[in-house]
């Protein structure tokens, strides 16, 4: 026998887990589903949207094309009817970024400031108008549309881009103001403090301090809203009047104006395009925004 | 030591201060000499920052006032209080540079450009930041954050220096750094200085005078000696001092220079203390420190002022030992040096150096 006789190893520890186990198989299972359950319709759009009206009527719905075309684009985008003129859905397209671009300033700027005041310069009504704001976020928009109606025609906007702008500033602000003061409040009082030392006053601090650090909270409300004006239907059609339609009220009438047979290429094709914006958003900030999420969006 | 003159720098009048049914300072009075470095020492939650915010015009207070230099500036903004505060979350401005960190307050207020330049240029250099000038305080560590943000305070220039609990984000070692960093600073600056704390040892050696808080009130203010030696009453005693005062419980007899503290069956002349308050029979407390109890080895030589005593535990300290002793019931410690040994349960003789205890009134807690 020798002193160096080796140990034999003895197995310690957990085991190490197998790749595949049934979780696994059932979690993947479902998120493949769910994919395919929203990839689907899209694949059915642009392949339809791709074929000439012979290829839809004569071809099968699952089957793309061997001769794929953009004239269905070009006729969605350029001269597609929407029932009183033929100018495509590009003008509701211009329209879209008219309200959108105004709509997201402005309600990302009243809220920012809005949310800044609450966590940082308390009134003497603040906590009775922080719970107001945020009571009205769950008050359903519907009970709102019509006194809107009569406060935008008092006002003399009714029907115009002003007013929707301003219905989507209204609309936007509960939560927003939410977001901006949860993620004010976050940040540390002292930073708040010492500027104050250093003299800075109310707006210096707002865009010297805290709008350099609020990068990841001011894109998730960027993105929240462009998303959420692009998609809008129901403020356009009320408020917009008939000149600055959004383009998903545009989409709507290119859709249900029938003229001889209906077109569904260029209905695929208008759908897309309307849908391109903020699908190209969520595309390519997604990192920002879950980001700004954890950088304490939905922390209380 | 930068001694302090006669002329108070900053008084607080009155100071109070509520949230709701809490009240966090209760009519505070203070006068803090100019130059003089005085620490806020107390327990978490006692209202330190809160009369730090208050005296900075961070706060509102519900009543009272504030004056800086004889001006009454309770209702002026921080920064035309002359004064210059370091927090202890450094609290830098993140995406500034350290230069424009330093120089943010300058540029806030309009100062020209060269001043700005000289002002930066003297602190950095002051602080050992130079190469650090162009960095964000992301790319800093703790320590070199905290330098910033005192050199933040400094570039200001002003008169009085509002620091919170600078150091308590720390390490050890750093802290000690930092500690003699600041206290150079004050020599040489010779500014009034206001310190938040509730580390001990930093509030003995920074303070020209120390103001013990509790609840929102100050418990005692005076030089750090005298709140070590004289401790106004059993809060202060307890609160400053580790290892902590011994307090044993007992019975004054008689009255003046012949009063003798009764503890159990052994009695303790005070022939040698010094009182604040006249001496009077009754229930008392006798407060000694641990290095002011000494143990005679051996238990049969009992001297006329020694007391029988039972070894009852012995926790080694490093550089000495705390040996836990018991009189009939009653527990105390005693700091002895470490290369001497004892064995629990061994009978020992021990004296106290009453001339440097304290007696207080147990029924008010007072020294007497
Ligand atoms: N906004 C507030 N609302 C209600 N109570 C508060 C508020 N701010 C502070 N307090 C209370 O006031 C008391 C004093 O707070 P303060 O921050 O002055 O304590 P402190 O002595 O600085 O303590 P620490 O050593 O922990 O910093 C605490 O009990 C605290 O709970
Ligand atoms: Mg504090």
């Amino acid at each position: 026998m020798s002193s160096t006789s080796i140990t034999p190893i003895i197995p310690a520890g957990k085991k190490p887990k197998k790749l595949i186990t049934t979780e696994r198989v059932v979690v993947y299972s479902v998120l493949t589903l769910c994919a395919l359950f929203f990839l689907f319709p899209l694949y059915i759009m642009v392949i339809t949207s791709l074929k000439d009206i012979e290829a839809i009527r004569s071809g099968n719905i699952f089957v793309p094309t061997m001769h794929p075309t953009f004239t269905a684009w070009g006729k969605a985008w350029n001269s597609a009817c929407t029932g009183l003129y033929c100018e495509g859905i590009k003008v509701g397209f211009w329209n879209s970024v008219r309200i959108t671009g105004p709509s997201v300033i402005v309600s990302i700027a009243v809220a920012s400031i809005t949310g800044y005041s609450l966590a940082n310069w308390p009134f003497k009504f603040s906590e009775v108008f922080f719970t107001i704001l945020l009571v009205s976020s769950f008050i359903p928009y519907v009970v709102m549309l019509y006194p809107l109606v009569l406060i935008t025609r008092w006002l003399g906007i009714f029907s115009t881009l002003p007013a929707v702008v301003l219905v989507h500033t209204i609309f936007g602000l509960p939560i927003l103001t939410l977001l901006f003061r949860n993620y004010f409040s976050s940040l540390p009082q002292e930073l708040f403090k010492a500027a104050r030392v250093d003299g800075a006053g109310y707006w210096r601090i707002f865009f010297q301090v805290y709008a350099p650090m609020s990068v990841p909270i001011f894109t998730v409300a960027v993105i929240l809203q462009i998303t959420g004006i692009w998609n809008d239907f129901l403020f356009g059609v009320i408020y917009a009047g008939p000149t600055n339609y959004p383009m998903t009220v545009q989409l709507n009438n290119i859709v249900n104006s029938v003229q001889g047979g209906k077109e569904y290429n260029v209905d695929m094709a208008a759908t897309i395009l309307t849908g391109i914006v903020p699908l190209a958003i969520y595309f390519f900030s997604g990192k920002y925004f879950v980001r700004g999420i954890a950088a304490g969006a939905v922390k209380g | 030591m930068m001694k302090a003159n006669s002329t108070p720098s900053v008084s607080v009048r009155g100071l109070a201060l509520s949230y709701g049914a809490v009240q966090v300072l209760k009519a505070l009075d203070l006068d803090i000499m100019d130059g003089e470095f005085l620490v806020l020492l107390g327990p978490s939650g006692c209202g330190k920052s809160t009369l730090l915010n208050c005296v900075a015009g961070l706060l509102e207070p519900s009543d009272g006032s504030v004056f800086i230099k004889g001006k009454n500036v309770t209702w002026e903004e921080p920064k035309d209080r002359g004064i210059g505060m370091v927090f202890q979350s450094y609290a830098l401005y993140p995406q500034m540079t350290v230069e424009r960190n330093l120089s943010f307050g300058l540029r806030v207020s309009g100062l020209p450009k060269e001043e700005i330049e000289k002002r930066v240029k003297r602190v950095g250099d002051m602080l050992q930041l130079g190469e650090l000038l162009q960095r964000k305080p992301s790319a800093l560590s703790g320590g070199q954050r905290q330098r910033v943000a005192i050199g933040r305070a400094l570039v200001r220039e002003v008169d009085v220096f509002l620091f919170d609990e600078p150091l308590s984000n720390l390490d050890a070692k750093l802290r000690a750094e930092l500690r003699v960093e600041i206290k150079r600073l004050h020599q040489r600056l010779a500014n009034t200085m206001i310190y938040v704390t509730h580390d001990q040892i930093e509030a003995m050696t920074l303070a020209d005078r120390i103001a013990v808080m509790k609840g929102g009130t100050i418990q005692q203010l005076d030089a750090p000696q005298t709140i070590y030696n004289k401790p106004k009453n059993l809060y202060v005693a307890g609160f400053i001092g580790s290892p902590s005062m011994n307090f044993l419980k007992g019975k004054i007899e008689g009255s003046g220079t012949k009063a003798v503290f009764h503890l159990g069956n052994q009695k303790i002349p005070l022939n040698d203390y010094t009182p604040d308050a006249p001496i009077k029979p009754g229930a008392a407390v006798l407060g000694v420190r641990p290095e002011h109890i000494q143990i005679d080895m051996a238990a049969t030589k009992a001297t006329s002022d020694a007391y029988k005593a039972v070894v009852d535990l012995v926790e080694p300290m490093g550089s000495d030992s705390l040996v836990w002793l018991k009189i009939d019931d009653t527990l105390f410690s005693a700091r002895v040096e470490s290369n001497q040994h004892f064995d629990v349960g061994q009978k020992v003789n021990v004296r106290f150096r009453i001339g440097l205890a304290s007696v207080f009134d147990e029924a008010t807690g007072d020294r007497l």
